[in-house]
């Protein structure tokens, strides 16, 4: 790294001998695997940032003879592609991260809900699945792993979509709560967590909280995948310790004309170039479940608004009003002002409307559609207007 | 004095099980065999339908609403949520090429138009031999390596429009 | 054990309720009304239409109040200023792509969307509209519902009630996104699909967006065509629902007004469907006794349980989804068809009125009976046996229309030969009633006994329960009925077709040990049909049936087969039950169809 503010780590990817962690792990309690988890402050790597520790805690307080541990492989954020390439390369970790989470909160089956978009992945993975149940089997551990697939509908990330979608219905996210915790898959408590968090998860139960805990910052402890893309010489994934600046990052990874990044994909945050020193990467600043898209000055940020604004209008589950009729009318006046059709003052309807999606919506999906729309239309309100 | 029991009690069968099946119903049958019955299975047997025959088509919702005791408007709303459970007809290539924001920005338009030439057909259609349907995806998570698309499960990235001849090319030849 | 109390304060009122209580339910009891679109007290929560969203202290989101339940210590404001541009938000997102042609819209006045934006006084829509042309094309296909995709909010009521209340599943949400829609099976005509027609989907539809066809013109037109000899006939839960569209509380018995009302319209004669319920009772209990003796005394297999066939919703729902019990119905029409069949032959006849002049029209609580009219094998007379079905809401805005007064009417009497009816008549518009009117009749006719209940109320087949069973036995037999004595009668009961699948897959399996059942379409029988006043709760369902009750506890006659026109119907023309002329003109057959 030329810049000694951004440091590389390597805990996703480091091929380790996951059997051994999995032999050391099961040798514990589930409480002492839960208190090193809580303790080394991991959070949600999906984007939420919902204290895995505590979730898991949550799950194994139920009582239920059946509990889930779902791995999210649902990565359908656009600018992210860390799951992917984390699944690709170290399956046999997501697998055993699994089964620590299955020990943790006692939970004897678990299921990889993987993209459609990821089916060429399905060999592989089907492959590796087998061994690992087979191992899990010698071991007496009383733990498999599925997969289901997803066909093509972003909102199944949200977790309650995607146990609907497994469960063979429409991926219309839940009422909550209650919480998949205690009523997820099938109405059984269950823990969801991301690829990358489970991983981590695994890492943790190896080496213990305390290196973890002494990366990154008090809010956002340890390392996170960053998927970066746009207008940068070193598109691709990097493991980077949490709380840097944009602008430290920007230095990095831009091509020198970055006029804007937008942090945390479509429904994440797009932070202007006279932000950029001021905004901290992590749950203190703007969170990002690793996607960093950067765009340069010869962009129009109408077209990217555009782009996204088209993204949710397609993908919103479409159940609730805020979301499916907001996103329309988001998108549809946008280019109503751009056109002339209407004054440039309508965008302030627009944001007070985008106020109520984010406050209303029934799910993350409608709630997160306002931060990419303020944010780009704050920060560049010309490009949209003229 | 000792009660009668029950009166004969019969329930008439005019509609014994089919003994003819159909090449879809069947298939789906099959599944059903292998994934099982239960509502959670509905969405593994749909892909399977898809994977072997490209779309739904009517007859294969009407069969695996049969086989799982479902209604057929069920299965048709479950499926049409899900982008890549098509219920109109499909080529036997599906192209899909990723329309998301990098991609747009690193041009998936022109992609497009490169296909539409060699292949003669508009986006979102199917050509009339059958062989291709040209659509667009919404993020197909390969930001870093924009343009992408993906033919049925195969992905290719960075494609620029030369590439995109080739890859369709190479595909023209599998699919007489 | 009574349930936890939770203590909150919902606008800064304290108050404790049970625990799984909805911030919504608890509003309620404080007397606070939160308005709602989606929510329906008949049908699970969905919490999708965002509109009762409201302020909770401490937390970023606006919680949906019929969907969250409450907490310990939670502070709930309803109004506040956040909540308040919310919900304006909601309503003018709805109305946004909704085909606001209100003035026009056969809900106006009666549309949950039309009173909310009325309430919130929204004003000039600001946002853009998202209509288009394409989705203005309304469904006609179907003789009963029309469904007009642009006045939809997509609540999803429709399809939560299609499912869970009726388990027929014709209507479903499809796509997602900008182009999620209600919709059918691929979209096909409703006509097309397996919809049973019970209206139970437009009793929920907030919107006008699923309403009945209407037929009020062609009526009118009918009644004000001299050449034209036009008789009505009201079935049994008409009258006491009719009230409803006239401000009177539910179950309001208002028999003798709406014939009042109905001969001011001009029908030329006004009789009733009771009559020919009475009717059904005699040759539908004589069936069941043929098929017991076919199988005590000749050794036959006929088929049993034994089914009523009155509710047109239910036999459609049983010829789309159990064919292989389609001989397990009761061959008998439903009272309105037996009444046309009888109308332009008997009546004709005697009225000296040549059939093809006459229009024979039906006030019905039911949307289905409006297909029912029009099965082809439905021309027992030789014509249309039933032209026209009129729903009770149809009626009320004939009676608006016609300028009547209808509180201030006198009562009137039904005119006589098809309008005499006794109580057992009556009741067949609850649930358990078409069952207690038999009973009555059957117990009679086999032991010349009254049957064994204080003042003939047959309570245990009585109540909105989903499943009722009862049994009887008979005893001391008359000696023609020798093959009954000491046999136990076993009946079953059920409402709402999602009841009724329940029961079905029990019948197909053979362990129900019913030998009769009887099943209507509609949640809590006819009362709470898919054409009666709207809005449609529990409660008010319960005191229609009250309605229904009283009145035939006040009349005079109770028993089917005491009905004197009744008893000259069979001397001078039928002859007997089951007889040739039953035959052609009271009995009919069933088709399978197909499943989608």
């Amino acid at each position: 790294m030329k810049n000694k503010t951004i440091k590389k780590v390597d805990l996703i990817f480091e091929q380790v001998d996951h059997l051994a962690i999995l032999d050391k792990t099961l040798n514990r309690s589930s409480e002492e695997i839960i208190l090193d988890i809580i303790d080394s402050g991991l959070r949600g790597r999906g984007g939420a940032g919902f204290p895995t520790g505590l979730k898991w805690k949550f799950a194994r307080n139920e009582d239920s003879e059946q509990k889930y541990v779902i791995c999210n492989a649902d990565e359908g954020e656009p600018g992210t592609f860390k799951d992917r390439e984390i699944l690709t390369q170290v399956p046999e970790k997501v697998l055993t991260g699994m089964a620590v989470c299955g020990k943790a909160i006692g939970a004897s089956e678990g299921y990889i809900y993987l993209r459609a978009e990821y089916n060429f992945l399905l060999p592989m993975l089907h492959q590796k699945i087998d061994t690992f149940n087979n191992v899990l089997k010698e071991k007496k551990f009383d733990f498999s792993v599925a997969i289901r697939s997803g066909s093509g509908a972003y909102v199944c990330g949200e977790e309650t979509a995607l146990m609907e979608s497994m469960e063979g219905f429409r991926g219309e996210p839940r009422n909550k709560p209650p919480f998949p915790t205690s009523k997820g898959y099938l109405g059984k408590p269950t823990s969801i967590n991301n690829v990358e968090t489970l991983v981590f998860a695994l890492m943790i139960a190896n080496l213990g909280p305390k290196m973890f805990k002494e990366l990154g910052t008090f809010d956002s402890r340890g390392s996170k995948v960053f998927s970066i893309s746009g207008d940068t010489p070193s598109a691709g994934i990097y493991e980077l310790e949490l709380g840097m600046t944009l602008e430290d990052f920007v230095n990095e990874f831009g091509d020198g004309d970055t006029k804007a990044v937008q942090i945390g994909g479509a429904s994440g945050y797009c932070v202007a170039r006279k932000n950029f020193k001021s905004t901290v990467i992590g749950f203190e600043g703007i969170p990002t479940g690793g996607s960093m898209m950067l765009f340069n000055s010869s962009r129009s940020m109408y077209n990217i608004l555009r782009d996204y604004l088209e993204f949710f209008e397609e993908e919103s589950c479409g159940q609730c009003t805020p979301c499916r009729i907001g996103c329309q009318q988001l998108l549809k006046g946008v280019e109503a002002v751009k056109k002339g059709l209407k004054p440039p003052s309508y965008l302030e309807n627009l944001q007070r409307l985008s106020e109520t999606m984010k406050i209303a919506s029934k799910c993350g999906l409608g709630q997160s559609v306002g931060n990419p729309f303020n944010s780009i239309i704050n920060n560049f309100r010309e490009e949209i207007i003229y | 004095m000792p009660t009668k029991v029950l009166i004969y009690i019969k329930v008439h069968i005019i509609n014994p099980t089919k003994n003819f099946m159909t090449r879809i119903e069947q298939f789906v049958k099959e599944q059903a065999d292998y994934y099982g019955r239960r509502r959670n299975s509905l969405m593994p047997i749909l892909q399977a339908v898809v994977q072997s025959e490209r779309y739904l088509s009517e007859e294969a919702m009407v069969a695996v609403a049969e086989e799982l005791d479902l209604s057929t408007a069920d299965v048709f709303g479950t499926a049409s949520f899900y982008t890549f459970l098509d219920t109109v007809p499909r080529g036997k290539n599906i192209i899909k090429v990723c329309k998301t924001i990098t991609c747009h920005m690193k041009g998936k338009d022109e992609i497009i138009s490169t296909i539409e030439d060699q292949l003669k057909i508009k986006l979102g259609s199917t050509s009339s031999d059958g062989r291709f349907s040209l659509l667009q995806a919404n993020c197909l998570g390969w930001c870093h390596k924009g343009p992408v698309m993906l033919v049925n499960d195969e992905i290719y990235t960075e494609i620029t429009p030369e590439k995109t001849v080739e890859v369709i090319r190479d595909y023209l030849k599998k699919t007489k | 054990m009574s349930k936890f109390q939770v203590n909150l304060k919902i606008n800064n009122l304290a108050i404790a309720v049970d625990e799984g209580t909805t911030i919504l339910e608890a509003a309620r009891q404080l007397n606070f009304n939160i308005p709602t679109l989606c929510h329906h007290d008949d049908i699970c929560v969905a919490g999708n239409c965002r509109v009762c969203v409201v302020e909770q202290k401490g937390s970023r989101l606006l919680p949906a109040a019929c969907a969250t339940p409450v907490g310990e210590g939670m502070e709930i404001l309803t109004n506040s200023m956040k909540v308040r541009q919310a919900r304006k938000h909601v309503v003018e997102l709805l109305l946004s792509e909704h085909n606001a042609d209100c003035t026009r819209c056969i809900k106006n006045g009666e549309c949950e969307l039309q009173k909310m934006s009325n309430e919130y006084r929204t004003g000039n829509n600001q946002f853009i509209s998202l209509l288009k042309e394409k989705d203005k094309v309304i469904d006609f296909s179907s003789p009963s519902i029309s469904k007009d995709d642009s006045k939809c909010i997509r609540c999803q009521r429709c399809v939560r009630t299609c499912a869970e209340m009726q388990a027929v599943n014709a209507l479903t949400v499809a796509y997602k996104g900008n182009n999620m829609r209600i919709s059918t099976f691929l979209n096909k005509p409703m006509n097309d699909v397996v919809c049973t027609n019970c209206g139970q989907c437009i009793n929920r539809c907030p919107t006008g967006s699923l309403t009945e066809r209407t037929y009020v013109d062609q009526v009118f037109e009918a009644v004000y065509d001299p050449t034209k000899f036009v008789v009505v006939q009201t079935a049994p839960a008409t009258r006491v629902a009719i009230g409803e569209e006239f401000g009177l509380e539910p179950g309001t018995r208002v028999t003798g007004k709406m014939v009042a009302a109905l001969r001011r319209i001009g029908f030329d004669k006004v009789l009733d469907t009771d009559f020919s319920a009475d009717l059904t009772i005699i040759e539908e209990g004589y069936e069941l006794l043929s098929r017991l003796k076919a199988a005590l005394v000749d050794g036959k297999a006929p088929a049993l349980p034994m089914m009523t066939s009155c509710s047109p919703g239910w036999i459609k729902f049983q010829e789309h989804l159990y064919p292989e019990l389609l001989e397990n119905l009761s061959s008998c029409k439903s009272p309105q068809q037996m009444f046309g069949a009888l109308a332009k032959t008997y009546y004709a006849e005697r009225m000296n009125k040549n059939p093809a002049d006459m229009i024979v029209v039906s006030i019905m609580p039911c949307t289905a009976k409006k297909f029912e009219a029009n099965r082809p094998e439905m021309r027992g007379s030789g014509y249309k046996d039933v032209d026209f079905v009129l729903t009770t809401r149809e009626l009320g805005m004939m009676i608006r229309q016609a300028g009547i007064d209808f509180n201030k009417l006198e009562n009137e009497s039904y005119d006589g030969m098809l309008g005499e009816s006794t109580g057992a008549g009556v009741i067949f518009g609850n649930t358990g009633g078409v069952m207690e009117a038999a009973l009555r009749t059957a117990y009679e006719i086999i032991t010349g006994r009254e049957v064994p209940f204080s003042n003939l109320s047959i309570k245990p087949v009585r109540g909105m329960e989903g499943v009722k069973e009862a049994a009887i036995r008979f005893k001391d037999v008359l000696p023609e009925w020798n093959f009954l004595e000491g046999v136990e009668l076993k009946v079953g009961i059920t409402h709402g077709l999602a009841n009724a699948k329940l029961l079905m897959d029990k019948v197909k399996e053979g362990n129900t040990g019913f030998h009769f059942i009887e099943i209507m379409a509609c949640p809590g029988g006819c009362i709470g049909g898919g054409g009666q006043p709207l809005p449609t709760t529990l409660a008010i369902r319960k005191k229609r049936a009250s309605g229904l009750y009283e009145e035939d506890e006040k009349m005079i006659l109770r028993k089917s087969h005491e009905n004197p026109e009744v008893k000259e119907l069979y001397q001078s023309f039928l002859h007997q039950p089951l007889g040739h002329r039953s035959h052609d003109l009271l009995h009919t057959h069933y088709y399978s169809r197909k499943k989608i």
